[in-house]
């Protein structure tokens, strides 16, 4: 088997849901200029969700397909993250839109904590299973790697998910409601923008994904747990801040790429140190790449050379 | 009725009581100026007239509506327009796209359309540079982009914010003749400048604005050749 094209093939599968959620943190940036930092836990909230409905669903129609019962846990937990998502921003940051930056920030912090203990009180401190064995089991040999089923479906939903969100922002109406909020709220108000409607909109969008980005992380590692978004949303920040925060295609970029050096950097850690260092050590490549970035070009690869707000 | 009528308006900003019961009215067709040196309030009068900023007390009634405590983007859709002060223009979008935002709440496409279409015949600056950046634009069309969008809105009142500020003078000349293509059109307008001869020169009837109060007032002829006006205002003159 070759290392380099299987760390590569699960690098790409990793970034792309740490592209999905950093797109969630780079949509409310770009807009309110706040670190959404419950963002990590609205897609915990979206795993555990898909999986509670996955897990009740299988034990009353064990018969259903495997693929309508794990769908319709994706299709509950979607709506249900971005009602989560909308009543976070009316609750936690809408009071807080005029008050000093600092203010949001511990807010959405608390907010995460808070979510993280909600989701232990209900589904407690242990590891859930995802019942892979409803997935599609296939597995198939690409440049002496072995790629499955589910990876497939993760690149590809990511790339198409993509596209709609590219389409979405640069060609629709909500979409340009959307970049003129970013640029110059008073006057897109003068439009006849509703801009608490286009930031609400916009942290439902970020959310939706988010679920999306849960579900396949559980179904890609068969499992999920309480505290899986606080490193997950991390590692997703890290990667908006590596594509250049606010900008959209900055944070599919920085997603994959972080997934990609993460995935080689697990691959090769201990051939690098000697064997000193194993493949658990992999998350401490996400944050020397975001020291790396903070140190050497802040703005990110694609981000403008100063956050302008107009 | 007037199309606008302001009633002992009174606006704070930062604490600061900026305007003080201030009463004017712009009949349906006018061309009427706000004068008066900078820090007058004429700013904050028409940030307040489009919501952009709370009446602290007093009323604004327009096309026989009460604007008191309405958020701005539903003032929008009564199409009340401001060009704001600096133009406002959305500097990362394209040309077309400010076009389209300042049709945002019309749902007659094909119109829309055919009036960006005539926008571009009237401005080909616009249409040369339809597809490229708004903030590539120099500082008068910005201008006329930001005029041109706020028609879109298919207004009643238009409130212009200093039109000629930071313009070339040649430039000045050519946006207030849109401004005159405009009024032709029978579309009121509510001009604040601090180019007062300007102004005046363009409008049926003036208001003076100094220290957040309304000091004079008058046709713009007489406001012109009124000596206070002179001496304070066109004073090289």
């Amino acid at each position: 088997m070759d290392i380099f094209a299987q760390q590569l093939i699960n690098g790409l599968v990793l970034g792309s849901v740490y592209a999905l959620v950093a797109l969630g943190y780079t949509l409310v940036y770009g807009i309110l200029e706040l670190i959404n930092f419950a963002h990590g836990e609205t897609t915990m909230m979206g795993s555990m969700i898909a999986l509670a409905v996955i897990g009740a669903l299988f034990g009353v129609a064990p018969d259903l397909p495997g693929i309508v019962i794990v769908l319709t846990g994706l299709l509950v937990a979607i709506p249900a993250c971005m009602l989560l998502g909308y009543s976070i921003e009316r609750v936690a940051y809408r009071p807080l839109r005029h008050a000093p930056r600092l203010a949001p920030l511990i807010t959405a912090i608390g907010i995460s904590i808070v979510l993280q203990n909600v989701a232990m009180l209900i589904w407690g401190k242990q590891y859930i299973a995802f019942p892979t064995t409803l997935l599609p089991q296939g597995r198939h040999e690409i440049l002496g790697a072995s790629i499955t089923d589910v990876q497939i479906a993760i690149l590809v939903l990511t790339v198409a998910i993509m596209a709609g969100l590219v389409i979405l922002v640069n060609r629709t109406r909500l979409g340009r409601a959307m970049r003129a909020t970013a640029q110059a709220p008073a006057v897109a108000q003068l439009m006849g923008v509703n801009v608490n409607a286009v930031i609400s909109a916009t942290f439902i969008i970020g959310s939706a994904l988010a679920a999306i980005a849960g579900v396949m992380v559980s179904a890609n590692y068969g499992q999920a747990h309480y505290y899986m978004g606080f490193l997950l949303g991390l590692k997703a920040f890290s990667a908006a801040v590596l594509g250049g925060i606010g900008n959209l295609a900055g944070a599919m970029l920085g997603g994959l790429l972080l997934g990609v050096i993460e995935a080689l950097g697990a691959g090769y850690i201990g051939d690098l140190t000697g064997g000193f260092l194993g493949s658990h050590y992999q998350d401490i490549f996400a944050f020397m790449v975001l020291i790396l970035v903070l140190t050497l070009k802040p703005s990110g690869l694609l981000g403008s050379k100063s956050v302008e707000r107009a | 009725m007037s199309l606008l009528s302001v009633q002992n308006l009174c606006v704070n900003y930062d604490s600061i009581r900026a305007v003080k019961g201030i009463n004017f009215e712009v009949q349906q067709g006018e061309t009427v100026c706000l004068i008066g040196a900078n820090g007058a309030g004429k700013t904050t009068t028409l940030k307040t007239l489009s919501g952009l900023l709370p009446a602290t007390s007093g009323d604004i009634l327009f096309d026989g509506k009460r604007l008191n405590g309405m958020p701005a983007y539903q003032i929008a859709t009564l199409n009340l327009a401001l060009v704001p002060e600096g133009r406002g223009i959305f500097t990362r979008m394209t040309v077309l796209e400010n076009l389209l935002m300042g049709a945002y709440n019309r749902t007659d496409r094909a119109a829309v359309q055919r009036e960006i279409d005539d926008i571009y015949t009237l401005l080909p600056r616009l249409a040369e540079r339809h597809q490229q950046q708004a903030g590539l634009l120099s500082g008068g069309e910005q201008q006329m982009l930001a005029l041109a969008r706020a028609m879109l809105s298919k207004p009643k009142l238009l409130m212009l914010d200093e039109p000629s500020m930071g313009l070339a003078p040649i430039m000045v000349q050519t946006v207030y003749g849109i401004i005159q293509t405009i009024a032709k059109q029978g579309i009121t307008i509510l001009l604040v400048e601090q180019n007062v001869r300007l102004a005046l020169g363009i409008s049926q009837r003036g208001y003076v604005m100094e220290h957040g109060e309304i000091t004079l007032s008058g046709a713009s002829h007489t406001l012109a050749n009124d000596p206070a006006v002179q001496a304070a205002y066109l004073g090289e003159l």
